[in-house]
């Protein structure tokens, strides 16, 4: 292992030297924000590779006006909120769920299925699921819609946060803040959408794009991928996470997707509107699609003052630069859900970095 | 260091875990209104002078959910808890008293369970249940069962823990697998069950301690590592002694199963609590014999050098060398990775 890691730095090195400037990539994904600082990959590369933080992490860009959607539901005494952990300390306008946690109706579940067990179990309330997550997760969603539909469920409905990454990313290309030299692909999405999916990034952009998965070696691999194809000019599709990840991703997930859900536009918390790039519940299942079935108004873009979350999610800066970071905004106190996510690139920084 | 931000008008889940917010709470909250209290009992037992004798003192609750999971139960924890909190402070445990709060409808059986547990293990670390107090509360009071217990034991002669006697250069030693708690307890919740052959390490280390403790082994200071895990513990070290810390993570002892679970549930095992190890800090030229002296002992077969204490340093870190030759921090954990466990 530390062979393959020493090859791949030496290759980064080389490719730094012969291009002669910074280089810059983005890691979209949360998660490989977390495991490069955990696994101490960060600490391996040469000052000649900047790595950009970006908008994959599902929390983070979760905007602020679906939490106080989450909140407002999460008082009513008919609700119960089955939601994925993460989403219980994102600070809404007027506090978060897990401050509404000691009154027993928010329950943190770890699969989309658990929430219509929580509903079964509780014929009484209506359960409102968080269905926040990008390509990974949707296709679990999409089950949750199909299985309460098959069995009637009156009480489970769906507040529906899914977003799709290939928009993000292109929507950060080509505008003049752009600094993105190439991407490293997020490996669990590619899984579902494909390398294919990445096309355009390419071959509109010229920016190269390389899946890889969450393994330290792979992460460098990856990179290492990224730096020879910048140092020969020759940007591509390419994965170094083997066999689980194809050209086309995986037709079953993207059925299902394609049967429940229609793609719109959308509003990413700190990128804005972004088009054809969030999921809406189809009308066949509006009976499950909570926006409906409590008339809820539609999510509203807003952050709070100071808060430079939407810049970090774009790559512009690093969370050190925010005049929050560490003193108003931190794991204990967090402003911004970037702070607050285990995936979010403030809170990385945080408790992996030296501050 | 960020000043700690107490902004929610009430109790969080993450006050009680063992991190950043528990320490918070207690300097903020509780320590502030206790004018007689030294500072010092944020260790994990206090030393009080009755006369010519030193004893020392313990207090702990229980209120882990499940009540029963693979390895132990709420029963063995409450005595093993107590009295690794004495040994790891340098007492020889004594006497534990037992105050049991019961829920109303609580099954008569699970409570035989829980008791012949308590019994079974008091005997087996060879201390006596001297006092106890039993208290109902109605349905949806309590979880279950919680349970509170005191522990007194005799400090050994000649022996001093602490960090003031930390140095750099001293080795850090752990005594066996990490994690293995934390994770069972999460394979067993409700909410998040999953298959697996996690067991909790939950055991009584009085015995593998007197071993170590008794020749002159240069031992400068022990804790075992439960809420917060070995983060917390290392993360104490620092602050209080001022020195940063290396840990390497090609030392930590660590079961497939439990890095397996860790790595599913997006966990950090250096935060996830541990029942029946403890972290010591030991003179260099000690540290290979406490070493072999732990391997000869059946619950130290896993113990590790994992580290060593640094420099002294106005903002002390707790650095880890990862498994790719790369560096990160470990910082003091938040203190909401977990639901309760102990």
């Amino acid at each position: 292992m530390l062979d393959r890691v020493k090859q791949a730095q030496e290759t980064i090195e080389a490719a730094c030297t012969k291009v002669g400037r910074r280089i810059q990539v983005m890691e979209v994904c949360g998660t490989h924000t977390v495991s490069i600082f955990r696994s101490g990959v960060r600490s391996l590369l040469p000052v000649g590779l900047k790595l950009l933080s970006g908008p994959g992490c599902p929390v983070c860009v979760t905007d602020q006006g679906y939490m106080d959607l989450a909140l407002a539901l999460a008082d009513r005494e008919d609700v119960l909120i089955a939601t994925y952990g993460d989403m219980i300390r994102v600070p809404g306008r007027n506090g978060s769920l897990e401050t509404r946690q000691s009154r027993a109706r928010v329950h943190v579940v770890l699969s989309a299925e658990d929430a219509l067990q929580l509903a079964v179990d509780h014929p009484d309330k209506t359960v409102v699921f968080l269905a926040v997550g990008f390509e990974t997760t949707t296709p679990a969603t999409a089950v949750l819609l199909r299985d309460a539909a098959a069995r009637n469920l009156k009480n489970l409905c769906i507040l529906c946060g899914h977003k799709l990454v290939v928009p993000a990313m292109m929507a950060l290309l080509g505008s003049k803040n752009d600094k993105i030299d190439a991407f490293l692909c997020p490996g669990h999405v590619s899984v579902i959408i494909g390398v294919d999916a990445y096309y355009d990034v390419v071959h509109t952009f010229g920016r190269p794009c390389v899946v890889a998965g969450f393994e330290a070696v792979q992460i460098m691999e990856g990179l290492a991928e990224i730096c020879r194809q910048i140092s020969d000019a020759k940007p591509g599709l390419a994965s170094v996470y083997g066999a689980v990840v194809t050209a086309e991703g995986n037709p079953t997930a993207l059925s299902l997707m394609d049967d429940c859900f229609d793609v719109v536009d959308g509003v990413w918390r700190g990128l804005g509107t972004i088009p054809q790039s969030t999921l809406q519940i189809k009308e066949i299942y509006a009976d499950y699609d909570a926006q409906k079935r409590f008339d809820l108004p539609a999510f509203s873009s807003e952050i709070t003052s100071g808060c430079r979350c939407g810049e970090v999610l774009c790559g512009l800066i690093d969370p050190p630069q925010c005049g929050l970071f560490g003193k108003r905004c931190s794991p204990q106190g967090p402003v911004g859900p970037c702070m607050v996510s285990s995936e979010g690139a403030c809170s990385a920084w945080y408790k992996y970095g030296k501050h | 260091m960020t000043k700690p931000n107490l902004s929610s008008d009430s109790i969080l889940l993450a006050h009680g875990g063992g991190g950043q917010l528990s320490e918070d709470l207690i300097r903020q909250v509780i320590l502030p209104r206790l004018s007689e209290t030294p500072v010092e009992t944020l260790t994990d037992a206090a030393q009080v002078s009755i006369n010519a004798t030193t004893v020392c003192m313990t207090t702990d609750s229980y209120v882990v959910k499940p009540l029963f999971f693979p390895g132990g139960d709420i029963g063995k924890l409450a005595v093993c808890g107590t009295v690794n909190d004495l040994a790891v402070a340098g007492a020889e445990p004594i006497a534990i008293s037992l105050a049991l709060i019961i829920e109303e409808g609580f099954a008569r059986t699970d409570l035989e369970r829980i008791m012949d547990s308590v019994g079974q293990t008091a005997g087996v670390c060879g201390v006596t249940i001297v006092t106890g107090d039993t208290k109902t509360v109605e349905t949806g009071s309590a979880d279950g069962i919680f349970i509170n217990t005191t522990g007194i034991g005799r400090l050994r002669p000649g022996i001093q823990l602490g960090f003031d006697v930390i140095g750099t250069g001293d080795v850090v030693l752990v005594s066996g697998t990490l994690g293995d708690h934390g994770l069972t307890i999460m394979s067993q919740r409700e909410d998040i069950r999953f298959e697996s052959s996690l067991r909790s390490d939950c055991a009584p280390l009085a015995g593998m301690i007197e071993v170590l403790l008794r020749e002159n082994n240069k031992i400068r200071f022990m804790r075992d590592p439960t809420r917060g895990g070995l983060a917390a513990s290392l993360n104490e070290i620092a602050r209080a002694t001022g020195h940063s810390l290396l840990i390497r993570q090609s030392d930590l002892p660590i079961n497939g199963s439990v890095q397996a679970a860790a790595d599913m549930l997006g966990f950090d095992i250096l935060n996830i609590a541990n029942e029946g190890k403890f972290v010591a800090v030991v003179a260099a030229e000690q540290a290979q014999h406490c070493l072999d002296l732990c391997h000869q002992h059946p619950l130290g077969k896993d113990a590790r050098l994992i580290g060593e204490i640094g420099g002294s340093s106005a903002t002390p870190l707790v650095e880890l060398e990862t498994n790719i030759g790369g560096r990160r921090i470990v910082q003091m954990p938040y203190g909401r990775d977990l639901p309760r466990i102990c």
